[in-house]
């Protein structure tokens, strides 16, 4: 275990007067701002299922070398071995979801992710994808470091926990936010490590890895990553190489 | 040598209309079955054995269930366990003759998972099942006569080991005219061969399928079949080997090393639950050293079942192959995943959470080598209650895992 570090830029631990003026009450008001916009919205056509794999399937080149870190049931690297004519291989914790790889024919190695992936040589994927794992890993920064040693590349992708959503539910309810794309309460939710999109630059930057490409779920459809998405993305995917 | 390659299994589907759920009659039964023979190895041209020396007739008995298509593509090759034979699924035609009629109450050991319509299904793919060299079903064996002295083998037998086997089974698919097989799988010393089989004809195996095995026995397993071979060579009737022709064989000890296994065969939960401290008789427990409790029943029945069936001296020939496989030290000079980079088959294997005799943490380093060579591998360790014995026991779920993999 590292030693904790208290983050320099608290914001508690230097009053609000420490902000930019009016900072905070400009964000507060644009979440605000944000959630009456959207509230007023028709819930139109969601394209939100499975978006990522649209992406994904676009991102990796054709017969490149897949590791599908936490593959569930197999669904993607079934995909990409069918479009994109990968080398699959899949790791997956989970009896049943091992047997429904099975199923569809995708390769699958039941085992926990926090073992960490020392079979595995420098480079000897080209791409290693953390499909909305990342957030229920133990110890996720090992993996993402993992990731990148055995990758060539990664793509990461997670729910975004400073979504307005989830920050008013959090600060208007006081409640851990339940919305349907994070469904479960906090006792049944197998989220146990929440990040925003901001944190994960700042990993990055902090660790060598350039962000090769970006995509935001907002509004239930992806587009490609703004600068300013920080609220307004429930979802993030990023293809990350080490510099 | 080519011999015509119809299946030994001989009811029609036509015959099956208004069959009953079980026996031979059953529609998803490969039905009444018939083993056959075939001499591989002469005295003129023996195998060389791995450790040394040669043999030479070797007799192969093989059952076959289904239909080989027409390019021969579809041939699963199964591989039988320690105390297993060539007798797979169906119901043994010949019990009369060949005087194993402990076959006429049950049908072979995977019948639940090889037949028409089940997992290894029989209307799509040609089985084949051989007994393996020193085993006393039909293959040559130290209980065979040796052409040499005219008297069984016994302890003359050559020591002979996995690699031999997977040698003989090669011979044989070539006698059969198979070039490659579909599959190859196999539970415990089974899944030895099928990863065997892998290794030394990579170009000869497209799937294979390891259950409840890994790339050597660990030193755990090693000391088991020490003490049962201790009790069969130990025991006052064993005469070095040679007691064909006395009247009584080892027959305690054989007895005593397969109550022994059998307790390496079952976990201490699936024990509990089945046996529990039950007493066999209803009523007080008596103070003595009879059979007293469940447990104690089911394992002398097992010993005494296992003498009726089983050779002594097969016993410590196939134990000692069993203990010597090392599938790095054969192909990797000790290292597995230098190994491994010899296999071209896709491979599934899977251990039994509960197996305390090819542990599931065994099973994984195999698969991990196997993946750290990029070949196509999937792993699962299947969660269950009834130790390395689930390989034959957990139908549903072995059987699920091989449909899946078998289609692709």
């Amino acid at each position: 275990m590292t030693q904790p570090r208290p983050d320099q830029n608290l914001v508690t631990d230097r009053g609000l007067s420490h902000l930019p003026e009016g900072l905070f009450e400009q964000r507060a008001a644009e979440v605000v701002a944000l959630m009456k916009a959207r509230a007023r919205r028709a819930p139109g056509a969601d394209s939100s299922e499975r978006w990522q794999e649209e992406i994904i399937s676009r991102e990796i080149p054709v017969g490149a070398s897949v590791l599908d870190l936490g593959c569930g049931d197999g669904f993607l690297l079934e995909r990409l071995m069918r479009e994109r004519n990968v080398r699959g291989q899949g790791l997956e914790i989970d009896a049943d979801q091992v047997f429904s790889c099975v199923d569809r024919g995708v390769p699958v190695i039941q085992t926990d992710l926090g073992a960490g992936l020392r079979w595995c040589a420098d480079k000897s994927f080209d791409v290693v994808v953390l499909e909305e794992t990342l957030q229920t890993l133990q110890s996720p920064r090992i993996v993402l470091e993992e990731m990148l040693r055995v990758g060539k590349r990664g793509i990461v992708s997670f729910p975004n926990f400073a979504h307005y959503r989830v920050v008013i539910d959090l600060v208007a309810r006081s409640r851990m936010p339940v919305t349907p794309r994070l469904p479960f309460y906090w006792y049944e939710s197998a989220n146990i490590h929440l990040l925003t999109l901001r944190d994960l630059l700042d990993w990055a930057a902090s660790s060598g890895v350039n962000i090769v490409a970006g995509y935001a779920l907002v509004d239930g459809a992806p587009r490609e990553l703004r600068p300013d998405d920080d609220l307004l993305a429930e979802e993030v995917l990023v293809v990350v190489e080490r510099s | 040598m080519r011999t015509p390659l119809p299946p030994t299994t001989s009811v029609s589907p036509a015959a099956k209309e208004g069959a009953r759920d079980d026996g031979p009659e059953a529609r998803d039964s490969v039905g009444w079955t018939s083993a056959r023979t075939i001499q591989l190895y002469s005295a003129d041209a023996p195998i060389e054995l791995e450790l040394g020396g040669t043999l030479g007739p070797v007799d192969v008995e093989y059952e076959t269930y289904g239909a080989p298509s027409d390019r021969k593509d579809n041939v699963v090759f199964i591989a039988h366990a320690l105390s297993g034979d060539a007798h797979v699924a169906g119901w043994d035609r010949d019990t009369a003759k060949n005087g194993r009629v402990w076959r006429q109450r049950k049908p072979g050991w995977w019948d639940a998972i090889v037949g028409p319509g089940k997992a290894i299904d029989t209307n799509r793919y040609f089985v084949i099942c051989p007994n393996v060299l020193g085993s006393c079903y039909g293959t040559t064996s130290p209980t065979s006569l040796d052409p040499k002295t005219g008297k069984p083998y016994g302890l003359g037998f050559p020591m002979v080991t996995v690699g031999d086997w997977v040698k003989v089974h090669a011979r044989l698919l070539d006698a059969l005219g198979i070039d490659r097989v579909h599959t190859v799988v196999g539970g415990s010393l089974g899944g030895q061969q099928a990863l065997e089989m892998a290794l030394a004809y990579p170009d000869r195996v497209e799937r294979a399928v390891v259950l409840a095995s890994s790339a050597r026995l660990s030193a755990q397993g090693l000391a088991f079949n020490a003490v049962a071979r201790y009790c069969i060579l130990n025991d006052p009737n064993f005469a070095n080997g040679d007691y064909y022709d006395k009247g009584n064989g080892p027959d305690a000890g054989l007895a005593a090393a397969r109550m022994l296994a059998h307790i390496t065969y079952l976990s201490d939960e699936g024990m509990h639950e089945k046996f529990g401290r039950r007493l066999q008789a209803k009523g007080e427990q008596k103070a003595g050293f009879g059979i007293e409790f469940a447990v104690e029943s089911y394992l002398d029945y097992q010993g005494r079942a296992f003498v009726e069936r089983f050779d002594a001296n097969s016993y410590l020939y196939v134990t000692r192959a069993m203990d010597y496989y090392d599938a790095a030290a054969s192909w990797g000079g000790g290292n597995l995943v230098e190994a491994c980079r010899r296999v071209r088959a896709r491979t599934l294997v899977v251990s039994f959470d509960s197996d305390w005799l090819y542990t599931p943490t065994d099973c994984k380093d195999l698969a991990l080598a196997l993946a750290k060579t990029g070949v196509r591998v999937t792993y699962a360790d299947v969660p269950s209650r009834f130790g390395h014995d689930s390989f034959l026991v957990e139908t549903q779920k072995v059987g699920r895992l091989l449909r899946g993999f078998l289609a692709h």
